[in-house]
């Protein structure tokens, strides 16, 4: 067995941010005990210190390290920056036995080891239809046709001379949560909750393209969406909501999209599932009814009880979900705690988020960090005391229009358990006395 | 170009109020970005259809034809008769939408058969999308068709009797709200 490192705080985050492949692999096959003697020792070697500390000082701050008492790397030695190598475990990660082609799969944000509301566009989550793709953008077009009245073509250029606005917006996958319909699936939140992410895009209102090509007011109602993959992938979206605030976006996180995420240029729809938020983004028609697409008519669309399908339920509902401690992470200590998560609404901004420390009977209200704007992840944080005792971590957020997120007894009660879709429930996490966080549901 | 107008104009606007003495250029000309498409590129870039039938091609294909077809390029993925592979199952269909293991194939799930026409053309077979003519898309729509019990072994499809076809789920779904 490896050597594990001591952690500032008391708080085993993750399996896969702190440990080896090889402890991983442990953990896994379901030996969680190493971990624990790991850290009495580990913990005994810090108590054998601090003993040693009152008399002869801590060496870690006492003695030079080797960074202090050398000549540190050039600048511009690596020209785009990359995390530090203490970060390795922190990676998008694709859910074992999810997809079997592996272009046509999923990869998950590491909720549990980011701070704030934006995700590092390196660890953005993923959704390819047939693979991804490193477009040149000199020779990328997006082309905008039918109820026009002139179909016109742009260059990156083109689109790019525009007034750019930028926002901050949260994207999230409609079937994420997705696999947790039916019971507890997966161990982390990572894998329930993965399919999310948040970044500031750049790019140019489709209203103002729109506008350019001059749409016919009387007859479009609806426009397609269409990226440049070899799936095509094509969406409707309403006229009302095509010029409202729906971006076409060059920009993430103040550089260009990664390819992964649409490079050069993906459509940006505010509080929408994620799927219509087209990658590669090669065409805009305008229309007169829906087109019924693959991934509209037969894909995320909610499947009820009675065999009948719900259609066209894009908007992501308000949701929230406590990232630590988190299924899969380790309290090693009784006593102060901050608990952490993310909240957020497809309809606006978050309004307040409560948090349960006792499977939902009591609540508190959790501080809300700023900014707090619509249709962006919003973090909150609240303290805790923990007594050592078995404990049930829930978070409940309710956005501006009201709306209250639901538990799994009042989603289920109205939509079954055979969904995929939209499962906005509120999410369990269960703490052992041993410290161990897993994922339960409670009712 | 309304927007750009306006942005001079409301920078005018702030300039004056704020008293500053240094006015904006006058807008010359707004720019006109963008082509204008021509009417071939227009036809050859606009592949989707419409529920209606909108949009689909000359053509047809017989079942026979797209049976060949899916043995070609589809069965590896989909199963040799459609039942699911690594990829979605198409066909065969035995457990009712209702139930708790219920089979999603194109005959007892599927809306509409254009779609199937329009996400084939486009995006299949997936790792050679685009590469298939409107013939064989009708063939292989038949196929699919065919071997959901939706229509007999000697139909030859085309655009009027794909657009016809009335799917034994149509009725199935419920539209919520705006996409
Ligand atoms: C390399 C494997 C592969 C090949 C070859 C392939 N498919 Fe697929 N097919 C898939 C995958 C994977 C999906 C799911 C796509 C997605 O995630 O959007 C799919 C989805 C589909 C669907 C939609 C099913 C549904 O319920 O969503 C149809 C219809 C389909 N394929 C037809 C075909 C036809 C017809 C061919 C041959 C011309 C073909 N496929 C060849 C892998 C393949």
């Amino acid at each position: 067995m490896s050597q594990i490192t001591p952690r500032p705080g008391r708080i085993q985050r993750a399996p896969e941010g702190f440990l080896s492949p090889e402890q991983i692999r442990e953990v896994s096959a379901g030996r969680r005990d190493f971990l624990r003697t790991a850290f009495a020792s580990a913990s005994m070697v810090v108590a054998g210190t601090s003993v040693a500390r009152a008399a002869d000082g801590d060496p870690a701050i006492l003695t030079l390290p080797e960074h202090s008492t050398t000549l540190g790397r050039p600048v511009a030695e690596r020209p785009y920056g990359a995390p530090s190598q203490f970060e390795a475990g922190l990676r998008r990660r694709e859910s074992p036995g999810l997809t079997r082609v592996a272009g046509s799969s999923v990869s998950f944000s590491p909720l549990q080891g980011l701070f704030g509301i934006i995700t590092p566009s390196g660890l953005h989550f993923e959704r390819h239809h047939q693979g991804w793709h490193d477009i040149d953008p000199a020779r990328h077009r997006l082309m905008i046709n039918g109820l026009v009245k002139e179909a016109r073509v742009y260059t990156m250029d083109d689109l790019m001379r525009l007034p750019s606005v930028s926002r901050i917006h949260f994207i999230e996958c409609g079937a994420n949560t997705g696999m947790e319909w039916g019971n507890v699936a997966v161990p982390t939140v990572q894998y329930s909750h993965g399919m999310l992410s948040c970044s500031e895009f750049t790019g140019v209102p489709l209203s103002v393209l729109l506008d350019d090509c001059g749409i016919d007011r009387k007859r479009a109602k609806f426009v397609l969406a269409e990226g440049a993959d070899g799936s095509s992938m094509t969406r409707t979206i309403s006229l009302d909501r095509a010029l409202d605030d729906v971006l076409v976006a060059w920009g993430q996180n103040g550089e260009m999209l990664r390819p992964e995420n649409g490079y050069p240029l993906r459509l940006v729809v505010p509080g929408v599932q994620g799927v219509s938020w087209v990658k590669w983004l090669r065409r805009i028609e305008v229309g007169d009814q829906p087109w019924a697409t693959k991934d509209e008519a037969v894909h995320y669309i909610d499947l009820m009880p009675d065999g009948t399908h719900r259609q066209y339920t894009s908007i992501q509902e308000c949701k929230s979900v406590i990232t630590t401690p988190s299924g899969g992470q380790t309290l090693l200590d009784k006593g102060f705690h901050n608990i952490t998560g993310l909240a957020w609404s497809g309809r606006g901004k978050v309004k307040r988020v409560d948090v349960s420390v006792d499977g939902g009977r009591n609540w508190r209200t959790a501080r809300l960090e700023t900014p707090v704007l619509s249709k962006a992840l919003t973090r909150f944080n609240i303290d805790w005391v923990w007594d050592g005792s078995p404990a049930i971590l829930q978070s409940r957020a309710i956005d501006e229009t009201g709306y209250v997120q639901p538990t799994y007894a009042q989603l289920r009660a109205v939509r079954g358990t055979r969904s995929i879709y939209h499962n906005n429930a509120i999410q369990s996490w269960k703490l052992a006395d041993s410290g161990d966080v897993s994922n339960v549901q409670v009712f | 170009m309304d927007w750009f107008r306006i942005l001079i104009k409301s920078a005018a606007l702030t300039a004056l109020l704020t008293g500053c003495a240094t006015p904006l250029p006058p807008l010359i000309e707004a720019p006109k970005l963008g082509m204008p498409v021509a009417a071939d590129t227009l036809t050859a870039q606009m592949l989707n259809v419409f529920p209606d039938g909108r949009g689909l091609p000359s053509g047809q294909g017989s079942v026979a034809e797209g049976a060949r077809l899916f043995a070609r390029h589809c069965a590896g993925c989909h199963g040799k008769d459609g039942r699911g592979g690594t990829a979605e199952e198409l066909t065969g269909a035995s457990r009712p939408l209702d139930h708790s293991a219920a089979d999603k194939t194109i005959g007892s799930y599927w809306p509409y058969a254009t779609t199937l026409f329009d996400f084939i053309r486009r995006a299949k077979p997936m790792g050679a999308p685009g590469t298939l003519s409107a013939d064989e898309v009708y063939a292989l729509s038949a196929w699919l068709l065919h071997a959901n019990g939706l229509i007999t072994a000697d139909t030859m499809l085309d655009a009027a009797r794909l657009a016809a076809l009335r799917m034994p789920n149509r009725d199935g779904f419920l539209w919520i709200e705006a996409p």
